[in-house]
């Protein structure tokens, strides 16, 4: 039951051979067993999880047919949960119960999904490793001395260790496809705009997207059609009809023509990593698929860019944290602006301070068109170079990450070399693409190896299906670590 | 040459008007004034993470009504921008408004002018308009040490008007002030409150010898009456003048007014080394207006106070006076307009009396707004229809007006037959009873003979007395001296 897809578990859910609750069940004890080393979820209330179980049978004796109906899955803690807590991984929100839902947590609601949680992550979304959060690092279910990557660590983790068949996470910069990538799980980025943003706690906002981190494909279609859709509360939704995301998972690739950049396989990746994405080229070859190199020229400045335009966006969005209204207050104060400085001061980590420092430094009079502007500017020119690439094909691929897995403890010391770990994936959120990591083997330390693959605007239900078609050949993602076995 | 003729006074103005849309700019929750604290507070006012603004089409179509009646250029792309902060009824610790480009460029506003006793008219010329919400409220009195925080007012749509450096002393500068709030009020967008802070102006303040370059200048922020902003205005000038003449020089500083000791004085610097970070918001795609939103709203734009003004002189053969003051508010124009479409345009003049006297007075001493009035304008036609076809007299009209206004009855004609005042103008009713009095006063009519007039107006008393007020005194008055032989 464990390592049924989300379509499995719906069809059994379907045929009654399990209840909802029967299957939270399972989930919970295995949550309360495995969780204590992996450190995934950073909240469960086996209560509440229960009762929204209870609900979907009855909903289900009632007539109702819905494909999540009591399908369990847990949400990053990023999204607004109502009742619950929602940290955002920080010791600033570490009490902040939200009155209301995300669209996304109240989308699955409605389609009747049990949520068996809330998952663990970078403080507010910011980091590569998860080793940012108040909570405590994830450990990675395949090496309990490696990361599971980040932000979305937890969601990752939870997903790869069977403690929940799908999460929800969050990509800024590549927090959904480089952990996905790190743990040999599936995870789409959808186009900027697909999900609404509303609920969910903003890092910077004009690169924030909500997607599913699931085991495979088709369970990704299935999330990502409850997940996506418009919504009046966030002015960046996109006003589109429905679609089905799982439409073509099943169209032959014969003709499909894959780009390849070739500034993504220069020096920067580790050979592991190389090998296994050539592997993955060949089998899609295999499946009929041409290769063809592309250039984006640009690439080179996507993470000096994404490193003025993020962190600025985010020393704004983070104002709000300022110990009034909610969350962490300082205990004791001599004034207002002392108490701002304590407050903030006790409550942001590291890296969320460094952050802030940064997108405060960028913004700053007379800096602005130097940095800020300039950023925009080269956003502009990565967005162009992805757009001409696409003329020569229909997806782009390359890898995820630059290497499996690190350990704990071994890029936290150099901020750079972290950054660096996002050095495929940033690019996507520049130009507001959607982007996919597939697993695609094993490197180092028997550590899984991501493949990215990158679709024009819209081009998701394309990229399922290139994952899809893949995954009928492969086994990789079907892969269960030793360890939580 | 006089103190002040040395001198020359440069002053620009910023005006917050707070518009009025049901709802908040980017949220749902209700705009109005005086609710409980924290009760028109939603989730999206306090910041709560996670939440997202949403523009409300409303206030900016206040914005393009305001663009349309001060001739400015609309622009089709706007971009909404986070003007960074840190203050405790800041929930989000930014502002949204509008920086670089805003949705009014240029415009101005007519104002009557005399700096050498001779009245004309001036363009007060206006750089911008742009939208932005408001923030919450502090509350310093109410708590022992503590500060409590109101967001009932976070989020309240408003359009903040600026003026180029154009007036030149404080009476200009409070004329422009009225003008402005006369404008924003006759269209609609905003209740031109200004105890409730609908409407508060920023005065920038600067001075300078004749010929010399610009003075630096000093903001004095948040007047919220024209009395204050006179006053404030006036101290500053002072104030700067002598720091001058005494050799120091004026510091750039924002400055507050003091209503109890009528000074201004300067924030300290920390409150003002402010750098906001200006950046657009990710949150909000640009403001897009096109032509067509923009025709749509001019169709439903009242007629602006200058073009009915100059429509009142024309048609009505008003002077430029009444016409001014018929239009420094759009229901008294109303009225004004719907009583003369009764009366006939022929009484015009007779209408614009009543709403410019006794109308004004009797608001003014009940202290009641124009909408608030009693007495419809149908109902004042039907008035003026009879004091101008001679039924009844204006005494009487006052009368006739006055149970109008108690709700006694529900025009002028039922007042003028319940109350039997129809005006007697029969020369054959009245010359019986002029006889009568002439042979009843004989003293009277002595003393007129001997040159007294006062004896003539005695004698036209007892002839009204005598017709209980019925007789029209214009034909009492031709009748009594033809009689006397006059």
């Amino acid at each position: 039951m464990i390592d049924s897809s989300l379509k499995q578990l719906s069809a059994a859910l379907a045929g009654k051979q399990v209840s909802a609750a029967e299957l939270a069940t399972v989930f919970l004890e295995r949550i309360e067993r495995l969780n204590p080393t992996i450190n995934a979820f950073v909240t469960i209330d086996r209560d509440r999880t229960l009762a929204q179980a209870r609900a979907a049978d009855e909903r289900r004796a009632q007539g109702e047919r819905a494909p999540l109906l009591g399908v369990p899955l847990a949400h990053k803690d990023i999204f607004c949960t109502e009742g619950w807590l929602t940290t955002c991984g920080s010791k600033m929100l570490a009490n902040f119960v939200s009155p209301y839902d995300a669209h996304v947590v109240s989308r699955f609601k409605a389609a009747g999904a049990v949520m068996l949680g809330k998952l663990n992550m970078d403080e507010f979304a910011m980091g590569s490793s998860n080793e940012t959060s108040h909570f405590g690092p994830v450990k990675n279910p395949w090496d309990l001395d490696r990361v599971p990557g980040g932000s979305s660590g937890g969601s990752a983790a939870s997903v790869a260790a069977r403690l929940t068949p799908a999460a929800t996470g969050t990509d800024t910069g590549g927090s959904i496809r480089q952990p996905a990538a790190l743990c040999g799980l599936t995870g789409l980025k959808p186009t900027y705009g697909v999900c609404s943003r509303f609920g969910m706690i903003a890092f910077a906002s004009s690169l924030d997207q909500a997607g599913p981190m699931t085991r495979s494909a088709e369970d990704s279609a299935l999330m990502l059609n409850a997940m996506a859709g418009y919504d009046e509360r966030d002015s960046t939704s996109l006003q589109r009809p429905p679609e089905d995301y799982g439409r073509d998972l099943d169209k032959p690739l014969a003709g499909l023509r894959i780009g390849l950049p070739r500034e993504f396989f220069g020096s920067g990746m580790d050979d592991d990593v190389r090998a296994a994405v050539e592997a993955a080229l060949n089998e899609y070859r295999k499946l009929g698929a041409t290769t063809v190199e592309v250039g984006l020229p640009n690439s080179g400045l996507s993470v000096p860019a994404y490193y003025v335009i993020a962190p600025a966006e985010a020393s704004s969005n983070l104002s709000r944290f300022d110990g009034v209204r909610y969350g962490h207050r300082a205990a004791e104060y001599g004034d207002l602006v002392e108490m701002y400085c304590k407050s903030r001061a006790e409550g942001f980590g590291a890296e969320v301070k460094r952050r802030i420092l940064i997108g405060t430094y960028v913004l700053s009079h007379g800096y602005y068109d130097a940095y800020y502007l300039k950023a925009q500017k080269i956003r502009r020119l990565i967005a162009t170079d992805f757009q001409r690439a696409f003329e020569q094909c229909d997806v782009i691929m390359g890898p995820t990450a630059p290497s499996v897995a690190f350990r704990f403890g071994e890029k936290s010391a150099d901020p750079v070399q972290m950054y660096l770990s996002d050095i495929y994936t940033i690019a996507v959120n520049l130009a507001g693409l959607p982007g996919m990591s597939i697993p695609c083997g094993f490197g180092a330390h028997g550590m899984p190896v991501g493949l990215q693959v990158i679709g024009p605007w819209f081009g998701e239900a394309k990229m399922l299906n290139v994952a899809h078609q893949y995954q009928q050949g492969t086994d990789w993602h079907a892969r269960m670590p030793e360890g939580v076995k | 040459m006089s103190r002040e003729a040395q001198w020359e006074v440069v002053i620009g103005l910023e005006t917050h008007a707070q518009l009025q849309t049901r709802s908040k700019i980017f949220s749902g929750a209700a705009t109005a004034f005086g609710a409980e604290p924290n009760r028109q507070a939603c989730a999206v006012d306090i910041a709560l993470p996670g939440v997202l603004p949403v523009l409300n089409r409303e206030a900016v179509v206040c914005a393009i009504k305001f663009g349309l009646a001060v001739g400015a250029q609309i622009a089709p792309r706007s971009i909404f921008a986070r003007k960074n902060y840190f203050y405790p009824d800041l929930p989000k610790g930014y502002q949204i408004s509008q920086y670089e480009i805003p949705v009014v460029l240029g415009g101005g506003v007519a104002i009557k002018v005399s700096p050498d006793g001779t009245p004309r008219e001036k363009i007060v010329r206006l750089t911008r308009a742009h939208l932005e919400e408001d923030a919450g409220k502090s509350l310093h009195e109410d708590f022992h040490g503590k500060t409590g925080i109101d967001l009932n007012r976070a989020g309240t749509p408003l359009l903040e008007i600026v003026t180029e450096p154009d007036m030149s002393s404080s009476a200009e500068a409070v004329a422009y002030a009225k003008a402005l709030h006369s404008l924003v009020t006759w269209i609609g967008i905003c209740d031109g409150n200004m105890q409730e802070g609908s409407f508060r102006c920023d005065a920038n303040v600067s001075v300078r010898r004749p010929g010399e370059p610009l003075g630096t200048r000093r903001e004095i922020k948040n007047l919220n009456s024209f009395r204050f902003l006179q006053q404030a205005i006036d101290y500053e000038i002072q104030w700067q003048i002598n720091e001058i003449e005494e050799g120091r020089k004026i510091q750039q500083a924002t400055v507050l007014f003091n209503p109890d000791t009528g000074e201004t004085r300067a924030m300290r610097s920390k409150e003002d080394a402010h750098d906001y970070r200006y950046f657009p918001d990710p949150d909000l795609l640009p403001l897009e207006i096109t032509p067509a939103w923009i025709d749509e709203v001019k169709s439903g734009l009242p007629e602006l106070p200058g073009a009915m003004r100059a429509r009142f002189e024309r048609d009505f053969g008003l002077n430029a006076y009444d016409a001014e003051v018929l239009t420094d508010e759009l229901a008294k124009a109303r009225y004004f307009e719907t009583a003369v479409a009764g009366a006939g345009a022929a009484n015009a003049k007779l209408c614009a009396n009543w709403v410019m006297g006794e109308i004004a007075s009797r608001l003014n001493a009940e202290q009641r707004e124009f909408a608030q009035l009693p007495v419809s304008a149908a109902q004042l036609a039907g008035v003026v229809a009879r004091i101008a076809d001679g039924t009844i007299s204006n005494k009487m009209a006052r009368e006739v007006f006055d149970a109008l206004w108690n709700g006694e009855a529900a025009d002028a004609d039922t007042v003028i037959a319940a109350r039997g005042l129809k005006q007697v103008s029969d020369a054959s009713a009245i010359e019986p009873i002029i006889e009568e009095v002439l042979a009843a006063n004989p003293k009277s009519v002595e003393e007129f003979r001997a040159g007294k007039e006062k004896a003539f107006n005695a004698l036209v008393g007892q002839i009204m007395k005598t017709t209980k007020g019925k007789a029209n005194p214009q034909q009492v008055n031709d009748l009594l001296r033809r009689k006397l032989g006059a």
